[in-house]
């Protein structure tokens, strides 16, 4: 067994120091009833060798995104990682840390932190950002309960172009602590006024820009009008790379920004780990969820940096903390510091026009197509389109075809009549002729 | 900063700024083409001017994240014996297979039938921790081991609700448990009863029973518990809360002390986050991601949360609306379907060991806290005697009248090259030190660990007080003013005034 080190002759003369028979005795305190010395029906140790082959025989299994024309997004984003940012993040110093409790000795994770809140913070123009959340939905179910903190108000206007699976998570907290949710349907065509609906009670209205359907909007004058009447404006970013094309949140006015940085150095992973992004007004801070790492000195005068107003946090007001989080996605947080420190205002600059050129090309190309119909009047990497055909079929028949030709809005919103709406993304990764061969695929797929 | 020489830099432990202190602009580290002329599509919400980012070069930033590694420790770097969080091995297998591009580039919404093997992937493993926990169902979204709590509370709060308890709303918490519990239990509307300790380190069975009442919603205990000792009353406890209709959710962090030896089903536990970084060892990465998976009882199993993997005949298909489930799954806890990225590691180490091996984790685990505790328990103080499972529990007893307090003790540790161990936690006793070895640790580092203990405690007792209150001296920094930081928060860097620059 290569992971433990222990010989059988450490282990009794171990246990002779310990003054114990056998390792068996020393779970004594276990009731008899309740050890279990019965076998268990798996498998027993496996060589490295014969582990890997098992993997391999999963992965070989799936359609790796890599491998073919991917214009897959409604959250989740295939961009290129440069090959250092899994070089550096696998850094054993990195890896295998832990959370830096003992600041002398994780000034390296202590130092990332604090460049990954300010690259956040600058990336939504927001004052401050916390050291990241599990994911973009789950950073949203924390924007909502921040919201109804600081303004004391128990109900939340929901965009009906937001993520869908966001709004379950916020809808499944809310459930539970008795809160009131307002869901705007989901309609790809007509972006509801929210302003309309912001009452003496509502604690915050929650966007998302670029919308689920693609749509990028100025909200600015919804955040003034959230302000009139004492409510807090959420923004939710899941696409991070639209920051780099985009105002940002901050400069609309929003007050909370929640979104997913997976877009940046993470690996699509199948939807995990990603990390959440967080960010708000500096009037808010000790409001806000999660961990935060802030600079000081050390005894001999020298600049460092440490964990940082705890005392909102579980570990100290138990039930009456901020949030019940005490995990930050580190390790995610690290790739997408490293990606973003690549990029550089240049480069994410350039990335960012790329995806849009990449989108407006496939758009066009699209909207020249016999029963296709693009939904959308503004976008940056995404779109929507109505096919003549459900979409779920389509996109089946592509896959048959080696490419993976979008969401189906029905995967995610059923019931809601859109079946023939088919979500779109492309990204730098997308070639000229990754697009031809979409376009004469769902031309064939359609006819 | 003043600084003693021309670079700034001490030796080859080298200063580094942060990136928005460095670079040029215009420069960047990656070569990204011309993008195509379109006409663009972003109406009037196209960003005035470009984010202000620093730009670095390839190479610089390669250096920089490398300076910054040198100055953390991991357990790549050495023992780690943080109580609690369980910092064994990472083995590079579990690294390798994750980038598989048949794993790792998964888009989260692509067709079911071009992931067939990661969902039998996830199906696995589901079917691992079922017959390892002796439950009936599992839970596999759930993010991180507070976010698993979660998931079994609602779970416990669906349940009550569909039988009509909407009166159930206390929620009896140990005070000795992580402070997760509490705030997951308020996270979910229940209200925090806490229940005390006995003297032996394990819950008050009398107090607990004078809890219980028709307004109990549950309760919430950690097993083995956080002073490190098994909680041998527990199947009484379980018996206790059923008959008084409430429900058992047991905090699974320190699953590992028992792996392939003790069913928490057997116990009679209702629900049960299990920590996959902890137990089967994913990479902590300087404090995550995490994953906790909840096992569920049959009284629960109904209502756990979407989306789900079900088998069709030989083919797998995701459950991810209420409308295809044909149970009562209580809503969405996040994003897409869990951290598959860490279920890829998990099932890897699971295969690395076997049933047998687990086995043999537990045992070691066990075997090398008790080995800590016998080793140690005539120079320091050890409140509750053995054996204990598998990390092992002092106090500041032995330290009383010397000057030295816990952190003290825990700083003078670093330099003797050692990282600290848990430090006053848990709570119910004083000056607490948790030491969890785990079981990747060999003899040799086992000795050489207790030595320098026995050496620290010795000098302690002796009066050499400045070695103590002066440690950390052979450390990149020297103790750092964490006061300061909490009084006027530095959260981020802020670019200077132009004023400011040319004083500089």
């Amino acid at each position: 067994m290569r992971y433990l080190p222990l010989t059988e002759a450490d282990r009794q003369s171990m246990l002779a120091r310990i003054g114990a028979p056998s390792v068996d005795a020393l779970f004594r305190d276990v009731p008899e009833q309740a050890y279990h010395d019965g076998d268990f029906d798996l498998p027993d140790f496996k060589g490295e060798l014969e582990v890997e082959r098992l993997l391999r025989g999963y992965a070989d299994e799936n359609l790796g995104a890599n491998s073919v024309p991917c214009f897959l997004g409604a959250g989740a984003y295939h961009h290129h990682v440069p090959s250092s940012v899994d070089y550096l993040i696998q850094r054993g110093e990195f890896l295998t840390a832990y959370t830096p409790y003992q600041p002398e000795i994780a000034q390296g994770t202590l130092q990332y932190v604090f460049e990954f809140q300010t690259q956040v913070a600058m990336l939504t123009g927001m004052d401050v950002a916390n050291a990241g959340m599990y994911d973009g939905a789950t950073s949203c179910g924390e924007a909502v309960a921040m919201a109804m903190r600081i303004t004391r108000r128990s109900k939340a206007v929901l965009s009906g172009w937001l993520h869908p699976h966001y709004r379950e998570v916020v809808e499944t907290n809310a459930h539970f602590l008795g809160t009131e949710i307002h869901s705007e349907p989901a309609d790809p065509l007509n972006g509801t006024d929210l302003s309309a609906l912001i009452d003496d009670q509502t604690a915050c209205v929650v966007v998302q820009n670029p919308g689920i359907f693609g749509h990028v909007r100025d909200y600015s004058d919804l955040a003034a009008a959230c302000h009139e009447k004492g409510a807090l404006l959420v923004m939710i970013v899941t696409e991070a790379v639209s920051l780099g094309a985009l105002k940002s949140p901050g400069e609309m006015g929003a007050d909370i920004v929640a979104g997913e940085g997976q877009s940046f150095g993470v690996q699509l992973g199948y939807g995990g780990p990603y990390v959440g992004l967080f960010a708000t007004r500096q009037k808010y801070v000790r409001n806000m969820p999660g961990r935060l790492c802030g600079e000081t000195v050390d005894e001999d005068g020298r600049r460092g940096y440490v964990l940082t107003l705890s005392t909102r946090e579980q570990h100290i007001r138990r039930e009456k903390a901020t949030s019940n989080i005490c995990t930050a996605s580190g390790l995610c947080a690290l790739a997408f510091t490293i990606h973003v420190s690549l990029l550089g205002e240049a480069g994410l600059d350039r990335l960012a026009k790329l995806n849009h050129a990449a989108a407006v090309t496939l758009a066009e190309k699209l909207e020249a197509l016999d029963g296709v119909e693009l939904l959308n009047d503004t976008f940056f990497n995404e779109f929507t389109i109505k096919l003549s055909k459900p979409a779920d079929t389509v996109v089946e028949k592509l896959a048959g075809k080696g490419i993976l030709g979008g969401v189906p809005v029905s995967r995610m919103m059923p019931g809601a009549g859109l079946d023939n709406c088919l979500i779109l993304a492309a990204t730098e990764t997308a070639t000229a002729e990754d697009i031809d061969h979409l376009v004469s695929s769902l031309k064939e797929a359609l006819a | 900063m003043t600084k003693d020489t021309f670079t700034g830099h001490r030796g080859l432990m080298l200063e580094e700024p942060l990136l928005f202190e460095q670079g040029q602009e215009g420069r960047t580290g990656v070569d990204l083409p011309e993008p195509a002329a379109v006409k663009s599509r972003l109406g009037d919400c196209a960003r005035g001017r470009s984010v202000p980012l620093p730009g670095l070069s390839e190479p610089q930033v390669v250096r920089h994240f490398t300076r910054l590694s040198q100055r953390n420790y991991g357990i790549d770097s050495g023992f780690f014996p943080l109580g609690s969080c369980t910092m064994k091995h990472n083995p590079r297998i579990n690294e390798k297979v994750v980038r598989l591009g048949g794993l790792g580039d998964l888009h989260p919404m692509q067709p079911e039938s071009t992931v067939q093997g990661a969902l039998r992937l996830i199906d696995d493993l589901a079917d691992w921790l079922m017959k390892l926990t002796g439950m009936p169902a599992v839970a596999m979204s759930p993010a991180a081991g507070a976010h698993g709590e979660l998931c079994g509370l609602m779970a416990i709060r669906s349940k009550l609700d569909s039988d009509g308890q909407q009166h159930r709303m206390r929620m009896l918490v140990p005070e000795s448990a992580h402070g997760t519990n509490p705030a997951s239990a308020a996270a979910c509307g229940f209200t925090v009863d806490p229940i005390p300790a006995n003297k032996r380190g394990r819950v008050d069975l009398e107090a607990f029973r004078a809890k219980l009442g028709d307004d109990v919603a549950g309760m919430m205990l950690t097993n083995p518990n956080t002073c490190g000792l098994f909680e041998n009353d527990i199947i009484e406890l379980a018996a206790m809360i059923h008959e008084a209709g409430g429900y058992f959710y047991c905090d699974g962090a320190n699953f590992n002390a028992i792996v392939g030896r003790v069913r928490p089903g057997d116990l009679g536990v209702d629900c049960m986050h299990i920590n996959l970084h902890k137990t089967f060892s994913t990479p902590h990465g300087g404090g995550g991601p995490g994953s906790g998976p909840t096992v569920l009882s049959d009284a629960l199993s109904a209502f756990a949360p979407l989306p789900y993997v079900v088998k069709d005949g030989d083919r797998f298909r995701l459950v991810e609306h209420p409308g295809d489930a044909d149970e009562k799954p209580f809503g969405r806890m996040k994003g897409f379907h869990g951290q598959m990225g860490m279920f890829v590691r998990a099932i890897a180490y699971m295969l690395s060991h076997g049933k047998d091996g687990l086995r043999q984790v537990s045992g070691d685990a066990v075997l090398n806290a008790n080995y800590i505790l016998a080793s140690l328990k005539d120079v320091m103080t050890a409140p509750f005697g053995g054996p204990c499972m598998h990390e092992a529990l002092f106090d500041d007893a032995f330290l009383k009248d010397t000057g030295v307090s816990t952190l003290d003790f825990a700083k003078a540790m670093i330099d003797e090259g050692f990282h600290p161990m848990t430090m006053y936690f848990p709570l119910v006793v004083h000056g607490a030190m948790l030491m969890e070895p785990t079981e990747t640790e060999g003899r040799e580092a086992l000795d050489e660990f207790i030595g320098s203990m026995r050496f620290l405690a010795e000098k302690a007792k002796a009066g050499d007080v400045d070695r103590f209150k002066n440690a950390p001296q052979l450390t990149p920094w020297r103790r750092l003013d964490e006061t300061g930081a909490a009084r006027k928060p530095v959260l981020r860097w802020t670019p200077l005034e132009p004023d400011q620059q040319a004083a500089e």
